[in-house]
């Protein structure tokens, strides 16, 4: 194929050209997760950092506790529950974001080109702003003091304000609103590019409204479906201002868990076992969902 | 009679917008298509033909007026619910399904047991001649075939009208001759009322069993290729149906005087007037040339020839200043023996000049 030299030498050029990115990423990206997969079986310093020791009791520990008295093994299902509540969490925001997200930029996509701007424009406009900003304004919505319970009390619906704040309603709320653009935007790109004649075409052919969505409108917008959920979940999956500020204490998720590990916990190398879990728990639902979400054969059509 | 019709619009008029902005692109007509027929729309872009295939798919609902199927009114019924089925100009084929699967599509959605699916699309890919693009997506085909895939995609179903909104205008013109030929083959062996929307006067002319010219949203004229060809109903039918001259004169019973002229006999057209100013349409290949300025036919001078091959078009003044193409066989020597400047006499028999019905 390369026998050519000039050839050759293009496919050199775009190598060197490429060389910045692929440097960024060895030393950005695979030299972190590198130390991090290193330092989880390394002991842990007394105040904090790590001693040189080779050590499986991070890894241990990440499924088993020891009581510090009397030494006896139990499990370790308040991990376990972190780990659930953090994918239970993020599934819900991905769902949900696309529930929403879904007639959003359905919506969006057949409005005129002026409006369109418009809209996409309203759509970033969040973006702007801090996260932590943004967390705390909906934190100031929904606290048993907030505008959301003043106003149910004021019309009377509710004589006691809702506790709302500090649950996992608080923090799926929270991360939906923070994500929900993520999803909108790849769906937008993807629906602006469909075909309204399909639907023509597929309501001239006896297919129903509901047929219509599900044999002809998901299966064509099926790859911005999969990248808007992708980039939802992953970070939903592993939030960390979201959960502190709208979750409180108690209902923490597997960001702020590795946090507290590297913190006031004092124990980098569990941080970083339970770190690699993340990735671990993403890579996997990753290939399991593009592996599904594939398996139609959906070879996109320009 | 009426159980001989598939399709009836009555006084079928489509207006678009309210108050000062409404446009009207469909101004109350009326039409019976035959079963088993093939019926053309012919127009040119904007005359109403895709509006009324639109009433009769059901995408759109006339403002005034009715769509009958089979004597059965469906004016108000969704394209879902019509045993109707078109194809497309863009042939809006599925990019995720595979030519059996869009093939198959209306059959799913009517719910037909899996087998008489696979029996049906199996049928149809012979019909037409894509066997072995079963598995193929449409993205992977030639523009014919994808073409043939969304006329097999509207036959899988039985529809009782099958519809053709300018179906072969994306093709280049060799596929456009064949797909012509295979359209024909199509209706022919299905049986189906075919109903096409085109804006080409010879695909119209050389498929259709009748053919329906509109022009701004009316139907001008309707009849079988040879009714349209030899006796256009009026000035717009005769220019846009091949090409026709003009001549203006006045009329007195038969006796027809050209004002360029003599004074000749003419048959009497359809709904044509009898007395005062006309207009009579003839077409260039009925004229013939003579060198002779003598005897009984027009006097006239030639401005230029163009050669087409087979064909010599020969532009002509007359004494009046109305100028005239001819089309005269090309000679084995290609040159006609006509030059700017030649003074002749054209001549055509009596039939050839159609005096049409309006006013001059």
């Amino acid at each position: 194929m390369t026998a050519d030299p000039k050839a050759r030498a293009e496919v050199r050029r775009g190598w060197l050209l490429s060389a910045p990115a692929l440097v960024l990423l060895a030393v950005g990206a695979t030299g972190p997760l590198l130390i991090m997969l290193v330092y989880s079986f390394l002991e842990p310093g007394q105040y904090g950092n790590v001693e040189w020791v080779l050590s499986f009791k991070a890894w241990f520990n990440v499924i088993m506790n020891r009581d510090i008295f009397d030494g006896t093994l139990t499990f370790a299902d308040a991990h376990l529950s972190i780990f659930w509540r953090s994918a239970k969490l993020a599934l819900l925001t991905t769902f949900f974001a696309f529930i929403t997200g879904f007639p959003t930029a359905w919506f969006i996509a057949t409005r005129s080109p002026g409006m369109r701007t418009a809209l996409l424009f309203l759509i970033t406009i969040p973006f702007w702003t801090n996260l932590l900003i943004r967390t705390f304004a909906i934190n100031q919505i929904i606290r048993n003091e907030g505008f959301l319970n003043t106003f149910l009390l004021w019309t009377g619906i509710i004589k006691e304000p809702i506790v709302m704040l500090y649950t996992d309603f608080a923090v799926f709320i929270g991360m939906t609103y923070v994500y929900l653009p993520l999803m909108v935007l790849p769906l937008f790109a993807t629906i602006d590019r469909f075909d309204m004649r399909l639907l023509q075409a597929g309501y001239d052919l006896y297919a129903s409204r509901w047929q219509l969505l599900r044999y002809v409108i998901v299966p064509v917008v099926k790859p911005g479906i999969i990248s808007g959920s992708i980039l939802v979940f992953i970070p939903a999956l592993g939030a960390y201002v979201t959960p502190r500020i709208l979750g409180g204490g108690r209902n923490m998720m597997i960001g702020n868990f590795i946090e507290l590990q590297f913190g006031q916990g004092r124990n980098w190398p569990l941080g970083a076992a339970l770190s690699v879990v993340l990735l671990v728990i993403v890579s996997v639902a990753l290939i399991v969902y593009t592996r599904f979400a594939t398996s139609g054969g959906n070879k996109h059509h320009g | 009679m009426s159980h001989d019709i598939a399709v009836e619009a009555r006084d079928a008029r489509k207006v678009y917008g309210q108050g000062i902005g409404a446009v009207t692109a469909l101004g109350g007509v009326s039409l019976q298509i035959r079963k088993g027929e093939f019926f053309t729309l012919l127009g040119p872009s904007g005359c109403g033909k895709t509006t009324l295939l639109k009433l009769i798919a059901g995408f759109e609902s006339p403002t005034t007026g009715h769509i009958l199927l089979d004597g059965s009114d469906i004016t108000f019924d969704p394209p879902n619910e019509r045993p109707v089925n078109t194809v497309f100009q863009s042939y809006a084929l599925f990019p995720h399904l595979s030519v059996a699967d869009n093939i198959g599509f209306g059959l799913k959605m009517q719910g037909r047991p899996k087998a008489e699916v696979a029996a049906t699309v199996t049928r149809m890919l012979a019909l037409v001649r894509l066997d072995k693009m079963a598995d193929r997506k449409p993205g992977q085909l030639s523009g014919g075939q994808q073409q043939r895939v969304a006329l097999a995609r509207a036959l899988a179903p039985s529809p009782k009208v099958l519809l053709l909104d300018e179906p072969l205008s994306a093709l280049d013109l060799q596929l456009r001759k064949e797909m012509q030929i295979e359209l024909k083959r199509l209706q022919v062996e299905t049986g189906i009322t075919f109903i096409f929307v085109t804006h080409d006067q010879e695909e119209a002319l050389t498929m259709s069993d009748r053919i329906g010219v509109m022009q701004s949203g009316h139907l001008l004229q309707v009849g079988d290729p040879r009714t349209i060809y030899t006796r256009p109903a009026n000035r717009f039918v005769a220019s846009f149906i091949g090409e026709s001259n003009f001549l203006t004169g006045t009329l007195d019973g038969t006796a027809l005087t050209l004002d360029a002229g003599p004074r000749m006999s003419v048959e009497a057209g359809q709904g044509a007037p009898t007395q005062g100013r006309v207009t009579a349409a003839i077409r260039p290949e009925q004229i013939r040339i003579t060198s002779a300025t003598l005897g009984d036919g027009i006097p006239a001078k030639v401005t230029q020839t163009v050669y087409f091959g087979t064909d010599t078009h020969c532009r002509v003044v007359l004494k009046d200043g109305t100028e005239i193409t001819v089309r005269l066989q090309s000679p084995a020597s290609g040159d006609v023996g006509l030059h700017p400047g030649s003074e002749v006499t054209l001549k055509f028999e009596p039939g050839a000049l159609i005096v049409l019905p309006e006013a001059a």
